[in-house]
């Protein structure tokens, strides 16, 4: 069984849950931006949690099936069409062989999920099969899609059609993205009032976006004056080089903002001033350029509750489309 | 807000515990770079991993601090930062200590033809258009000609003090006396290209670029041995598709053209291996006397 890829969209990556392990080598964790669409993917296809699927950037790819078999599109809003012919997302569908699955233009989101029963099969790197391309490391061959591959797809399994996921339980892309943050890390470098300006701002996301991070424009931040420590260099948003966790927010030069996600670099010299909570990096992951985006300050344990609520959320999903097969 | 939060509000006095979202523990043991802060780094990141804390994913070196990923199902953050303090308030000597570690020979082409081109190239992003990168730096840290500022690069190891940005760049902070410690700006604006293998130096540290990329620090050399490779296949990385560890000790040494195409040969069939010598690294010895330690370091790895 193997998908044929006929034209690979904008970016098209394989993706699961990624790594675990390698940061300290600077090895970014990769896998898929928005979990919750992920995970819908794989349950509507009756996959086990942690097969791999296709992550889909702005512009759908299209894409011929070798043999029978079923598949599911989630996350970014968009008209999926089997065939020329439109079909529900966020629900499991079964492919003859030949059939062609396409897509129209992005409504909202950014990032659309295709699972295929069976899962895509290519070679697990460092334990996962999701895509580092900035290295070349991990998927299929290291990189984005490309016209005429041949994605080998798991072979044991023949998934369940006719799933779906209650409408009610679609996330909704539209409108301006929230963006709840820890406060912390070097977030005293910078002046209490330009720290709460930032909380307030309507931030724009900058072409400059991928999965890497983040850039945003629409605001100033004003560091507190010093001399510079050793080593740390003399720009003043300058620290000695440090550990970046996934979701951090630096400011180079104090105009633009960048949040680290899924293949962020791992450490560098700009000083950060909080972290993306876990449960908001997809939501962080479904902006595109253009797209208004708030940072909202929480404390560790709205954190700790907010990943409760994520988990809670897709336990609830798993259980309809188990209800509803 | 900020008082809300309990989020600091002015420099932190002591090392800096915070958190990084819920997956994330930041450690800033100072803001300033040191020998000794990173040594303290070392010692209490070694110390962390042999613990083996329930929740803990993963332990990354820095600099001046370390960072730590954590499962928040598994242990409540809050719970691990006194952890993490505890650790801290057992350890005080970071000198006396013993870091078993692995001295190793990493040969550098300087002013080879493939980064003088890089940085031609970008003449326009950097301070001195009118310099080289190399006689910029020999320049600004006072030395008479390249060759003396060579010479300096290739007189003592440096530590690996830190590995990352992207996949195994070792950060290496060279172990001599403070007054002798080079330091460079990074580019005014960062570079687009980078050629893989590119010997560099930024702020006070020098590294190697893994691979083709962007990049910010001024190009001195070019290294004929990989420090990544994925597939794995040559011996230095049968255990990993990193060569550089934390805490490495990288005597960086001077070649000519002719050794650099022989050792190419030998990556490119696969014969390649480092040179290298586990030791153990006692600092108190080096802050004692630290030429003669640094040349009984460079004597058991290349001998007398």
């Amino acid at each position: 069984m193997a998908l044929e890829i006929l034209r690979p969209g904008l970016m098209t990556t394989v993706q699961d849950e990624g790594r675990t392990q390698g940061y300290a080598l600077g090895m970014p964790p990769s896998g898929a931006m928005d979990r919750f669409s992920y995970h819908v993917a794989n349950a509507l296809v009756g996959n086990p949690s942690g097969a791999a699927v296709l992550e889909c950037t702005y512009l759908g790819p299209e894409i011929g099936f070798s043999q029978a078999t079923t598949f599911a599109v989630t996350g970014a809003d968009l008209p999926v069409h089997l065939n020329g012919k439109e079909i529900q997302p966020w629900a499991s569908h079964r492919a003859e062989a030949g059939d062609v699955l396409g897509f129209g233009f992005l409504r909202s989101g950014a990032r659309a999920y295709i699972a295929v029963a069976g899962g895509i099969d290519v070679e697990p790197v460092m334990g996962s099969r999701s895509t580092y391309t900035l290295c070349g490391m991990g998927g299929f061959q290291g990189r984005a899609l490309r016209a005429g591959d041949l994605l080998p797809v798991g072979a044991d399994a023949t998934g369940t059609p006719g799933r779906s996921l209650p409408a009610a339980l679609v996330p909704d892309f539209a409108g301006p993205a929230e963006l709840r943050v820890v406060v912390g890390l070097a977030s005293y470098r910078v002046t209490p009032d330009s720290l709460a300006a930032f909380f307030e701002t309507e931030w724009q996301v900058t072409p400059d976006a991928n999965r890497v991070g983040y850039r945003y424009r629409g605001g100033l931040v004003e560091w507190v004056p010093r001399t510079q420590p050793r080593g740390a260099g003399s720009d003043p948003a300058n620290v000695v080089d440090i550990g970046y966790p996934i979701g951090s927010i630096q400011i180079p030069g104090g105009t633009e903002p960048i949040a680290l996600l899924n293949d962020a670099v791992t450490g560098g010299g700009y000083a950060t001033i909080g972290t993306i909570i876990s449960s908001d990096i997809q939501v962080a992951g479904q902006t595109k350029t253009g797209d208004v985006t708030r940072f909202c300050p929480v404390s560790i344990d709205a954190a700790l509750g907010a990943r409760q609520e994520a988990r809670a959320r897709l336990a609830k999903a798993r259980e309809a489309i188990e209800a509803r097969s | 807000m900020t008082a809300r939060l309990g989020v600091l509000t002015e420099p932190p006095r002591g090392t800096h515990y915070t958190f990084g979202g819920d997956e994330w523990i930041v450690v800033q043991l100072s803001e300033a770079m040191s020998l000794d802060v990173n040594l303290k780094a070392q010692v209490l990141t070694r110390a962390l991993a042999e613990k083996a804390l329930p929740g803990i994913v993963e332990i990354c070196l820095s600099n001046a601090s370390y960072m730590v990923r954590i499962d928040p199902d598994v242990v409540r953050p809050t719970v691990l930062v006194e952890q993490l303090r505890e650790l801290e308030a057992a350890h005080s000597d970071f000198r006396s200590i013993t870091l078993r570690t692995r001295i190793v020979d990493v040969p550098v082409l300087f002013e080879d033809e493939w980064t003088a081109a890089t940085v031609q190239r970008f003449r326009d992003r950097h301070q001195r258009p009118d310099l080289t990168d190399l006689e910029f730096a020999a320049e600004l840290n006072g030395y008479g000609s390249t060759d003396e500022f060579i010479d300096a690069m290739v007189s003592a190891p440096a530590l690996v003090s830190m590995i990352g940005f992207v996949p195994t760049v070792p950060w290496g902070y060279q172990l001599v006396p403070e007054e002798r410690q080079i330091e460079v700006p990074k580019y005014v604006r960062p570079r687009t290209f980078t050629p893989e293998r590119a010997f560099a130096w930024g702020g006070a540290f020098s590294a190697i670029y893994p691979v083709d990329g962007a990049g910010g620090y001024q190009l001195f050399g070019m290294c004929p041995a990989p420090i990544v490779q994925p597939e794995q296949s040559l011996h230095d990385f049968r255990e990993s598709f990193s060569f550089p560890r934390p805490g490495d000790l990288f005597n960086y040494r001077r070649i000519e053209r002719e050794e650099f195409d022989e050792i190419r040969a030998r990556v490119t069939e696969g014969s390649f291996r480092y040179r290298l010598a586990e030791l153990d690294f006692t600092p108190a010895e080096w802050f004692a006397r630290p030429d003669e330690t640094v040349a009984a370091m460079q004597e058991l790895l290349y001998g007398a």
